[in-house]
């Protein structure tokens, strides 16, 4: 081949544009166009092109091309729909044919003018405004699903609900017997930290063994439920919106609503009940391994006696702090099952919607039991318990 | 309310479409749709992507709301009908099967095709476990029960979602798509089975597709939906269409994007 040597050493790809003498434009191409080197500039040539008198057209000579992938042909579909909007015909009679071809396929559907979407920025008073009216719209959405949950658990109580006590035996499997080894950790853990807190302190007054007091009061009251709750949350609630995200996607959803049966009844009640019954258990169960916790601290660093331990626990135990945490975590499984159904419910149509699900189930969680934790700190503490 | 205002009846139409508008907030997605179905054919809703299809199904079944109009079952204004009044109905004469197969993936088979029996059939769990596998067997998948949706293929898939729609015997099967992502032979089958139910049941059959060969294979009747004029543009019979429509979308369509051809003459 004569340009054998040309292809082996690539050549800058230029072009070159000047007006000929019938009025025409002629744009000569040389060079590899495979990106390897910078494209020359469309720029200039555009600007000679739409100076007036404006040329008859522009014929494109690419006989000096040597290699060309799609670099080339987006350069010239490029040129090509600026000398549309100048009116000016374009004269492809010198490409190569695979140009050639790519460009009439390209050209072979008008573009839709009215499909480009548009990406103006809004305004500060309209961004707003539209983050208020999304916001208004998750309220209502929120408010709806939990008028569904209400009259489902009404039909429930009243026998006529499609939920079976099996999906609900199930779920419990599933949400607590299930979580009970990560459960026992972080509850331990967290009973080990507060006995770390305590000591530090307490130490200096010899007063060593209120850590049993502290530990007990810290993990029945407050820290048994709401780990319970946040582990639920990550672990369970998520797995919800996961499970209802990707049934939506598959229109498992919308197969049961067909049938006549209530997906609210039939996925969302036994789930959120499920999370109701065991979290009590789960936070009794968390309260005992966060007390052993402490208890590891005081014997093995504060060197308290586990007797001494286990009579001043005793002594701090009282029923109404016991009774507080337990309600709190039925509260808080409640919280935890209704916003990873609800945002399973939510769910768009994609993978990725089922993601963002997953996200939004666990952020909610956390944010409404931290809501709720702050609100029943502020009413036991205006009724006096 | 159990008065329905009582619509303009015509002779043995099952299902009567009326003016339906469907739209998505203010993005009119079709308008002035009005259809007649008999009852025991097998009618096709047509179009290119994008038209509509499934949304019409959608909405015929009660998961989109129109914007305007009515759809009849029989005397049954199924527009005007409450959520429960329509969940018994559904229940009652409708088996529907989606695009996916929609299997709940939790259950066996078996289990998929039990749920709406124990729920609204009050047979014993005997009598619930031959019918069981009598749908099983009908679209050849006996021996089956046991296994999940997701340890079986596409096309088993959507035949076991096609027993699970006729579990409870209905009068309108409603088909999204049936052959989508099935090769040519399963869905030749699917085809077959289609028809061979729709005798044996003596059921009004309503299928969303766009392919070719199932559409001229089976339907007696449909309509062609078009998304630039966003309504229907054709109804009848897809061969009769094909051969003598004188839309050049309808005969674009049916001929592949060809002219009209000798295949239909």
């Amino acid at each position: 081949m004569a340009n054998g040597e040309a292809q082996a050493v690539p050549q800058e790809p230029r072009a070159a544009g000047q007006r000929t003498t019938g009025g025409a434009y002629a744009i000569s191409l040389s060079g590899d166009w495979t990106g390897k080197f910078p494209l020359p500039q469309l720029g200039s040539l555009l600007e000679e092109i739409s100076r007036p008198p404006r040329p008859s057209k522009v014929v494109l000579d690419a006989r000096g091309v040597g290699a060309w992938n799609s670099s080339f042909v987006g350069y010239i579909f490029d040129l090509q729909t600026h000398c549309t909007e100048f009116q000016v015909a374009v004269e492809r009679n010198l490409l190569p044919d695979g140009v050639a071809r790519l460009i009439a396929l390209a050209d072979a559907v008008p573009e839709k003018t009215d499909a480009r979407v548009s990406h103006a920025r809004d305004g500060f008073f309209a961004g707003l405004g539209k983050k208020t009216i999304a916001a208004v719209d998750a309220a209502a959405m929120l408010f709806d699903f939990l008028g569904l949950l209400s009259i489902a658990f009404g039909r429930f109580v009243s026998g006529r609900a499609r939920t079976r006590i099996a999906d609900v035996f199930e779920q419990m499997q599933a949400c607590g017997a299930d979580a009970l080894p990560i459960v026992s950790l972080i509850s331990f853990l967290v009973g080990v930290i507060l006995a770390f807190m305590g000591a530090v302190e307490l130490e200096r007054f010899g007063a060593s063994i209120y850590v049993a007091d502290l530990v007990a009061i810290g993990m029945l009251r407050e820290m048994g439920a709401m780990m319970t709750a946040i582990i639920m949350a990550g672990r369970t609630g998520a797995s919800f919106a996961a499970q209802l995200g990707s049934m939506k996607v598959a229109q498992e959803i919308d197969a049961l609503s067909t049938m006549g049966i209530s997906p609210v009844e039939f996925l969302c009640l036994p789930r959120v009940l499920a999370l109701c019954l065991m979290m009590p258990i789960l936070c009794i169960y968390s309260d005992l391994l966060g007390i052993a916790g402490g208890a590891f601290i005081g014997s093995v660093m504060l060197h308290v006696a586990p007797r001494a331990y286990f009579h001043e626990t005793m002594s701090a135990f009282t029923m109404s702090d016991f009774t507080i945490g337990v309600v709190k975590a039925a509260i808080y499984g409640v919280l935890v099952g209704f916003a990873g159904c609800l945002r399973g419910f939510e769910c768009g149509n994609s993978s990725s919607a089922v993601g963002y699900a997953t996200t939004s189930a666990v952020v909610t969680s956390i944010v409404m039991i931290v809501v709720a934790c702050g609100i029943s700190a502020f009413i036991l503490n205006l009724v006096g318990i | 309310m159990a008065e329905q205002t009582p619509a303009p009846r015509e002779r043995d139409s099952h299902i009567r479409v009326r003016n339906l508008t469907i739209a998505f907030g203010s993005y009119v997605l079709m308008h002035d749709v009005s259809f007649d179905v008999h009852r025991g054919d097998i009618f096709v809703i047509m179009g290119g992507s994008g038209c509509g299809k499934s949304t019409l199904l959608r909405t015929m079944v009660g998961l989109k709301e129109p914007a305007k109009g009515d759809i009849y079952y029989g005397d049954f204004n199924f527009t005007a009908a409450t959520e429960e009044q329509r969940g018994a109905f559904l229940r009652r004469s409708c088996g529907i099967s989606y695009q996916g197969g929609a299997l709940w993936s939790s259950m066996t088979l078996a289990e998929n095709v039990a749920l709406p029996l124990t729920e609204f059939s009050g047979y014993s769990a005997a009598e619930i476990r031959r019918q069981v596998s009598l749908k099983l067997a009908l679209v050849g998948l006996r021996g089956f029960e046991d296994y999940y949706p997701s340890q079986i293929s596409g096309g088993m898939q959507k035949r076991a979602a096609l027993a699970r729609a006729m579990a409870l015997d209905p009068e309108i099967l409603f088909f999204d798509e049936p052959s989508a992502g099935l090769d040519p032979i399963s869905s030749y089958r699917l085809d077959r089975l289609i028809l061979e139910l729709r005798h044996s049941l003596q059921a009004t059959v309503m299928i969303v597709t766009h392919e070719l060969p199932s559409i001229f294979a089976i339907a007696n009747n449909g309509i062609m939906l078009d998304a630039e004029t966003r309504t229907m543009i054709a109804q009848g019979d897809p061969k009769v269409l094909a051969a003598t429509s004188k839309d050049p979308k309808v005969i674009e369509f049916l001929n592949r994007g060809q002219e009209r051809t000798q295949r239909h003459a």
